[in-house]
């Protein structure tokens, strides 16, 4: 018997796919970009620290693609340059193959874009329009999801013909307001991971089109999970998410950590796949059926079910980053690129729960009593370690990892309260989720921004950001009062209300009670950090490599340090800074060939690519703009995207805190069944 | 007019957010525009909150007037419902008024970030006005937390030396305290389904079973008692008043204190009746425990701060045994014991800021004595605030504690009589330990002759800007002293129906 198939239905994941494939084809034909490499070296604007880590390593090869079929392509895409550290030039001179020679990281412009062809121009000029393709899929995805949602929601498709079943025959795909929120949330979220990934891949290290490729696989399963109501369908959806995201997390090759991380991730992901494939066909089993609805029908109280339903919560647990299967997170974070680490956190967690949700919710429902109680001990153990180990933390996103970890346990929590009121606990799981969303992504953009900065990125890096660059520390502050859920961060303190009053409501104050410690807990570490940013920094001298550098760095730091307002722009304080140097940037950005021209922002775009307005200091881009001139001339392109990531991320947290309603309203249509 | 307490709060805001666009101003002369801008806007909140009193009909003083009632999030019932009535009038007047004499004060001092402080201070301000005219249980949260941020920063930034670890324990202790209170305030939302303020106050806990009204009071009041702070959890205060600055100082005494306890005049008394009378002894009973307390900190300490620091907590506890006795008669003595303590300290703390100012330590023995002949104007300020805060009668300080005690002889019934006659008797002698600790410091600090050592240059004495920022709490503290019905005539009308009397 044919089905008929809804197109409109799974018309994200069309487009995504198709998006894929359109990278893979773009990355095998367009033509490697070899434009000479500028020779401006001038002084590396960033204080390079010695990166232990880096120095000796020796150049490698020409970097091999994961595809064969489009290895041919990059002859001269050689250049994986090595880390070098603060006076790097000899120490790269000294590698076994100096094919990549370049002068200090920093020099970015010339950096890898030597004279064996340039990755950095690939990723740069010829590969970034990968970017702005991948950037067109994820935002025609998020059309067609809001298009769905406008024409009404509750689209079905791949259902059991009517004939062969009694009654409603179920679906496997759903496209229900659940699953509509969490698709719109995780393509939302895609956006500011893709502008992160332009700035990322702008440094020329990482193959443009694998990583464009595999960012819309996972993004392919990620939409596609909330809208699976049958288990194969789950389960081949879960691990198309996190398939590529270990490959993701490895293609920054020759660099330990992420190795490392990608190897940890890997096994993680292994094990968790082949605890719960375990947990689903025990489930399968008892119960004959794969059709979330009809477990929930069949699914008898037995010893073999809470076997089964504990078997599945661990794989999920594990996704989630859940204690005690946690102890991935950090290493994992850390060791991947920034944008890896945001998809990780973000995209990746909110498939994780939206599956753990359809499982527990839609298909275990009935026996809640079996699974309420050990979610509720996760959530509990999950909120305190992670605070807990945060609080130690003084690295940026080794902090955020943690700090996500501990938020998942409050994702959870709802969960733990099982009973009557299952509805509306996943209704306020989601709404968590979709605050937690926007300003874990704001902190993760703006950990981006200050990473291109300070390679090592601890918490001490932070200090003073509010001088160097206000809007990024006002942006950062907001998105860390948030997660600490406290005014003027709304967001936060509503999306803690939403799940306090679940809990409060369903009776278990004891969680409650353990998540109020917890959100105290929680604080220390944020206002820590958030207090970081507005103290002044200890002097410049102390960190800077070249003096004539420090004194151009110095200039503007100067006359902003007279008396900034925390959170307050200096525009003109910083402009002067920026004129003299307009030069300098000037020469690098023409250099650099920038320009992914991304429309928003337009102030900031206009000026970067005339090259000579770096400054963009009229308002509208507060601070950021000017940062990007002056931090470093010539990468000023490069952090165009970044800069555009946080202007939405802070614009979505707040729009949710002034209007939470939106998220209520977006969530009204609940959790429909199954089909 | 309904527009008023809209406006209050639109105003600082408006302001606050004016001052995040760029200026182009040379520094100096940004910092005088600065002061000028901060005391502009203060000062129209102020005509506004003033502008409410006139426009206060005193007549109906116990029910709400002014409301805007305005959904915000029907998601979490949450409502924008403000209104102002003979509870918050005075508070509101209060809070404008000090804010407005911290602008003042900050005319005549050059700080550092200037900008900075004045947005804080502004934020600051609709945080604590909010709180106090807000007629939604989250609504009053969300405004409750809002100055957690806004005060961490003016002590952490402005502060003294220890001020990090101040700073970080006064957000850490009170955050605790407002996520307890949170619970406690959903435990009710979930039991009566409702966060509206008045209909809560008017069904008098009905629909809630007396075990559910214990713990949600017990919850509501562990956080507001944090911010009161009630003994033992106090502990974050000293250090806070120590390190703030003084306009720090000046608002966490006379304004964020005073957002505990009128969380138990709006919240925990009326919306919990049942509750209230379970748990009325125990609090009568730290309450007295920290009068005690707090006066006998008073007399160990050195640091002039840290001593009016903890007279606090004892004046506190007055306000907090009034509350306890459950009558009208203490309610009303807890409320004018705010205002009066809140005009009082305040005056108390920009005194201890000016004399740190000009000796450069506020520790009492490094002071030598004799402030009376080297500054006698200074010297006569500080005796009389010092004098208002002991309980003088005739000054304001005297009718909060004779009340108080006065209500503690009678408490309503069902309550054990035998028990609060021994809290009254336990506050009468903190009453003495109070004008002892504060006669102390007077004689070390004003009397005597000044040691010739301390004496490196002449000081200047009361500068004009800092009698105008004194010189309102002076006539204040003294009208509230002679014609304490000034106060009680608003309040009376609003405690009785809180209490549900007629």
């Amino acid at each position: 018997m044919i089905q008929s198939i809804d197109y409109v239905a799974i018309a994200p994941l069309l487009i995504l796919a198709a998006t894929a494939a359109l990278v893979l084809l773009l990355d095998a034909f367009l033509p490697p970009t070899s434009r000479p490499a500028p020779t401006a070296t001038r002084p590396d604007p960033v204080p390079t620290r010695p990166d232990p880590a880096s120095g000796a390593r020796p150049a490698p090869a020409a970097t091999t693609r994961l595809e064969s079929a489009v290895g041919a392509r990059r002859e001269s895409a050689a250049g994986s340059r090595p880390e070098s550290a603060a006076g790097g030039r000899s120490e790269a001179a000294a590698t076994t193959r100096p094919a990549s020679v370049s002068g200090g990281r920093g020099g970015a412009v010339g950096g890898a874009a030597d004279e064996t062809g340039g990755g950095a121009e690939g990723g740069g000029r010829g590969r970034g329009v990968l970017g702005l393709v991948t950037l067109a899929g994820v935002l025609g995805a998020l059309a067609a999801v809001v298009f769905q949602a406008a024409t009404g929601a509750g689209r079905r498709t791949f259902c059991v013909p009517s004939g062969l079943v009694s009654g409603e025959p179920p679906c496997s795909f759903v496209a229900d307001p659940f699953a509509l929120v969490i698709a719109g949330l995780v393509l939302v979220a895609a956006v500011v991971v893709v502008l992160l990934s332009m700035t990322e891949l702008a440094e020329g290290r990482i193959p443009v089109g694998e990583w464009y490729f595999l960012t819309l696989c996972a993004l392919v399963g990620a939409v596609a999970l909330p809208a699976s109501r049958d288990l194969v369908m789950l389960v081949v959806a879960l691990e198309l998410v996190s398939l590529p995201v270990f490959a993701l997390t490895a293609l920054k090759r020759y660099d330990g950590r992420a190795s490392e991380a990608a190897l940890k991730l890997f096994l993680v992901s292994v094990v968790s796949t082949a605890v719960m494939l375990f947990g689903v066909s025990l489930l399968y089993g008892l119960t004959g059926t794969v059709y979330l609805d009809r477990l929930t029908v069949n699914g008898a109280p037995a010893p073999v079910m809470a076997v089964a339903v504990m078997l599945v919560l661990a794989g999920f647990g594990f996704k989630v980053a859940a204690v005690p299967f946690h102890s991935w997170a950090a290493d994992v974070y850390e060791g991947a690129p920034v944008p890896v680490a945001a998809l990780l956190s973000v995209i990746s967690k909110a498939a994780g729960f939206a599956g753990l949700i359809l499982l527990l919710v839609v298909a275990l429902g009935e026996q809640s009593a079996l699974w309420s109680t050990p979610v509720a001990v996760l959530a509990a153990l999950t909120m305190t370690a992670g605070n807990l180990l945060a609080l130690r933390q003084r690295h940026a996103v080794r902090l955020l990892a943690w700090s996500s970890v501990a938020q998942s346990g409050y994702i959870l929590a709802p969960l733990g309260i099982g009973g009557a009121t299952l509805g509306g606990a996943a209704d306020a799981s989601v709404a968590y989720l979709v605050f937690y969303a926007a300003m874990n992504l704001g902190a993760f953009a703006v950990v981006m921004l200050v990473s291109r900065r300070s390679e090592r990125n601890e918490l001490d890096d932070y200090r003073g950001l509010a001088f160097r660059n206000p809007a990024a520390a006002v942006a950062l502050g907001f998105c860390l009062v948030c997660l600490a859920g406290l005014p003027p961060g709304l967001a936060g303190l509503f999306a803690k209300v939403v799940v306090f009053r679940e809990l409060v409501d369903g009776g278990g104050l004891a969680l409650a009670v353990v998540m109020a410690v917890n959100t105290v807990i929680g604080l220390y570490y944020y206002v820590a950090w958030t207090a970081r940013l507005f103290t002044p920094a200890p002097r410049e001298s102390e960190a800077t490599p070249a003096p004539a550098e420090s004194a151009a760095r110095l200039a503007p730091n100067v006359t902003q340090a007279a008396d900034v307002a925390p959170g307050v722009t200096e525009g003109a304080g910083v402009a002067p800074g920026v004129v003299e140097r307009t030069g300098l940037a000037e020469r690098a950005t023409e250099g650099a060939g920038v320009a992914p021209g991304v429309a928003e922002g337009a102030g900031v775009a206009s000026g970067v690519t005339e090259g000579a307005g770096v400054a963009a200091g009229d308002g509208g881009a507060l601070g950021v703009g000017a940062e990007v001139g002056v931090e470093s001339g010539g990468r000023s392109g490069r952090l165009v995207p970044v800069v555009v990531a946080i202007g939405l991320a802070v614009l979505v947290a707040v729009a949710f805190s002034v209007f939470p309603q939106l998220v209520f309203d977006l969530l009204a249509g609940g959790l429909s069944a199954s089909g | 007019m309904t527009w008023v307490p809209v406006a209050l709060l639109a105003v600082p805001a408006l302001g606050a957010l004016v001052l995040l666009a760029p200026a182009a101003a040379r520094p100096r002369a940004r910092a005088r525009l600065l002061r000028g801008y901060g005391l502009a806007v203060s000062g129209l909140t102020l005509a506004l909150a003033v502008a409410l009193a006139v426009a206060f009909d005193y007549g109906d003083a116990g029910r709400p007037q002014f409301s805007t009632d305005l959904s915000w999030i029907p998601g979490l019932d949450l409502r924008f419902h403000l209104g102002v009535d003979g509870i918050s009038l005075p508070l509101v007047v209060l809070t404008a008024l000090l804010t407005f004499l911290c602008f003042v004060y900050l005319t005549g001092h050059a700080t550092t970030r200037p900008r900075a402080l004045v947005f804080t201070v502004l934020v600051l301000e609709v945080g604590m006005i909010g709180t106090f005219l807000a007629l939604d249980l989250l609504l009053f949260f969300v405004f409750f937390e809002v100055v957690l941020i806004p005060m961490y920063f003016v002590i952490a930034v402005w502060g003294g030396a220890g001020r990090r670890a101040a700073a970080v324990k006064f957000i850490l202790y009170t955050l605790l305290g407002s996520v307890v209170l949170l619970l406690g305030l959903l435990l009710i939302w979930a039991n009566t389904g409702t966060l509206d303020m008045v209909a809560l106050a008017r069904a008098h806990g009905d629909g809630m079973s007396r075990s559910v009204q214990i713990l949600a009071f017990v919850a509501v009041g562990v956080g507001l008692a944090v911010k009161t702070p009630m003994w033992p959890l106090h502990t974050w205060l000293p250090d806070a008043h120590t390190e703030a600055p003084t306009v720090g100082s000046v608002l966490l005494a006379g304004v964020l204190l005073k957002m505990g306890t009128y969380g138990f005049a709006r919240i925990a008394i009326p919306v919990l009746p049942e509750g209230a009378a379970a748990v009325a002894p125990w609090l009568g009973a730290f309450a007295v425990v920290g009068i005690i307390y707090g006066a006998l900190a008073c007399l160990a300490q050195r640091d002039l701060k840290r001593l009016i620091a903890y007279s606090s907590v004892g004046h506190m506890g007055f306000v907090l045994l009034g509350f306890a006795t459950l009558t009208p008669v203490g309610i009303n003595a807890a409320l004018f014991g705010n205002v009066a303590h809140g005009l009082i300290t305040g005056l108390l703390f920009f005194l201890a800021g000016a004399v740190k100012e000009r000796y450069g330590t506020a520790d009492m023995p490094a002071l030598g004595g004799g402030m009376l002949a080297r500054m006698p104007r200074m010297g006569s300020l500080l005796t009389f605030a010092c004098v208002a805060s002991l309980g003088l009668p005739g000054l304001a300080g005297f009718w909060g504690e004779m009340l108080a005690l006065f209500g503690a002889f009678q408490p309503a019934a069902g309550l054990s009589r035998p028990l609060y006659l021994t809290f009254m008797a336990v506050g009468g002698v903190g009453t003495v330990l109070t004008a002892a600790y504060f006669l102390v410091m007077l004689s070390r600090v004003t009397h005597g002759s000044p040691r010739p050592a301390a004496l490196p240059t002449p000081i200047a004495d009361v500068r004009g800007y800092e009698l105008a920022a004194w010189v309102p709490l002076v006539v204040l503290i003294l009208l509230f002293g002679l014609w304490p019905k000034a106060l009680l005539a608003i309040t009376t009308p609003a405690v009785h129906t809180l209490l549900g009397m007629p």
